[in-house]
């Protein structure tokens, strides 16, 4: 048996994931943090992208996007703005959402091209996590 | 003295009524329980986030930054803003009587003298504040059928706004905390300056980023969390104080029908004996 640690994943209205994981990897604003058990306490600010964990050698994923991580020696919480299981991803509405912010950000005009690279950024995790799940 | 009719059409009323609060009540008790997933669906996000927010304000103590931040500066209370989380909609009892009432007594007894705005959220809140001449800076309805987090976030980085540029000096919240189906608490919250959770836990992360700038970061969704929970814990209670109200209108309606049937058998009974005495006497006079 493995060594495991706690791993939550929470939105504001909801609890997607709580499991004893061997391991994660977490998408942070600066780069994908790899968590393992017993790693140091640690807090940062979380990106956008695929969350991917292991239980019992079995590989899974969530799409997250805003909010924060923090590593406790008790378990790993992540907290969320948004998150999804790839079976809710909504292919239609992200590749729109990339389509327009792309269109956005090549063209000058009146919008926040902070925004804009955000809901990039969020479209395509949304994208690369239901391909890689083969949808 | 109302006749046989009279009596079969007040009874057939009453079933009418007692029909539509026993729907009632069974409607309110599955929202209710919809309602109570949701609370508990919420809890482990509000939680955590409040536990880190203790944490890092354990760690920026001192901070000048930290310190300074918009949504912590406290200024002399001249201005107070105060959300209001009332239902939409009445026939629950004492519900929305013992919010305002509540959030009245706090506004005119406890900040006497200052100027107060209301942020009403449910009709039952608008109408009874506009009445009374308060300041309206913002009304929400149908926010507590299926609460919604944008919702909440909305008027949270409204308030926050209004907070930091000065409009405002504090910002409360009121509203009704579900405790059981039979009992609500009212609870006032100061919501800005935002009073910071004292309990950290001692723990001493790497920080990813400056403690400060997610001190910057968690504050405002700890405003959001705030009010979604109070929406949501509302909305529990707002269902659970109409089941309660429908149920005991259901079993007065029985009372009535029951005594109305009493009546009804007794007036019957009378018209039976005098007839009775009718031709009794009626035969008699032929002997």
């Amino acid at each position: 048996m493995a060594a495991t640690f706690a791993l939550e994943v929470a939105t504001p209205d909801r609890l997607l994931v709580k499991d004893q994981v061997t391991e994660a990897q977490i998408p942070g604003l600066t780069g994908y943090l790899g968590v393992l058990p017993d790693h140091a306490a640690l807090l940062s600010e979380l990106g956008s992208g695929l969350l991917t964990y292991v239980i019992d050698g079995k590989t899974r994923s969530v799409v997250v996007s805003g909010g924060w991580v923090e590593v406790l020696p008790t378990g790993t919480r992540v907290l969320a703005a948004v998150a999804e299981r790839p079976d809710e991803i909504d292919l239609k509405r992200a590749q729109e959402a990339l389509d327009r912010a792309e269109r956005r950000l090549k063209e000058a005009g009146d919008w926040d091209i902070a925004r804009a690279l955000r809901a990039a950024e969020r479209a395509r995790a949304r994208l690369e996590a239901a391909s890689k799940t083969g949808r | 003295m109302p006749s046989l009719i009279d009596f079969r059409r007040r009874i057939r009323s009453v079933k009418n009524t007692q029909q539509i609060t026993k729907a009632m009540k069974m409607v309110s008790a599955a929202k209710l329980r919809r309602a109570q997933e949701a609370v508990i669906a919420a809890r482990p996000f509000a939680n955590s986030l409040r536990q880190m927010l203790a944490n890092v304000a354990g760690a920026t103590r001192g901070s000048e930054t930290a310190s300074q931040h918009p949504l912590l500066v406290e200024r002399p209370e001249e201005r107070v803003l105060v959300i209001v989380i009332n239902a939409d909609r009445g026939l629950a009892g004492a519900f929305s009587t013992n919010i305002n009432r509540g959030a009245q007594k706090f506004l005119v007894e406890d900040k006497a003298g200052k100027t107060v705005e209301v942020e009403a959220i449910g009709k039952k809140a608008r109408d009874y504040f506009r009445r009374r001449g308060f300041t309206i800076a913002g009304e929400y309805f149908g926010l507590t059928k299926s609460p919604k987090y944008a919702d909440a976030a909305a008027i949270g980085r409204k308030v926050a706004e209004r907070y930091a540029n000065g409009e405002v000096d504090s910002v409360y919240l009121i509203y009704n905390e579900f405790k059981t189906v039979m009992s609500a608490r009212l609870d006032i919250m100061q919501l800005l300056p935002v009073p910071l959770p004292q309990d950290h836990s001692g723990v001493d992360y790497i920080y990813e980023q400056p403690a400060e700038d997610l001190l910057a970061t968690l504050l405002p969704r700890y405003v959001e969390v705030a009010i979604y929970r109070a929406i949501l814990e509302s909305a529990a209670a707002e269902h659970a104080a109409r089941m309660t109200a429908m149920d005991s209108a259901s079993s007065n309606a029985a009372d009535v029908i029951e005594r109305l049937t009493l009546y009804m058998n007794r007036v019957r009974q009378a018209s039976i004996t005098r007839e009775i005495i009718e031709v009794v006497s009626g035969a008699s006079a032929l002997d």
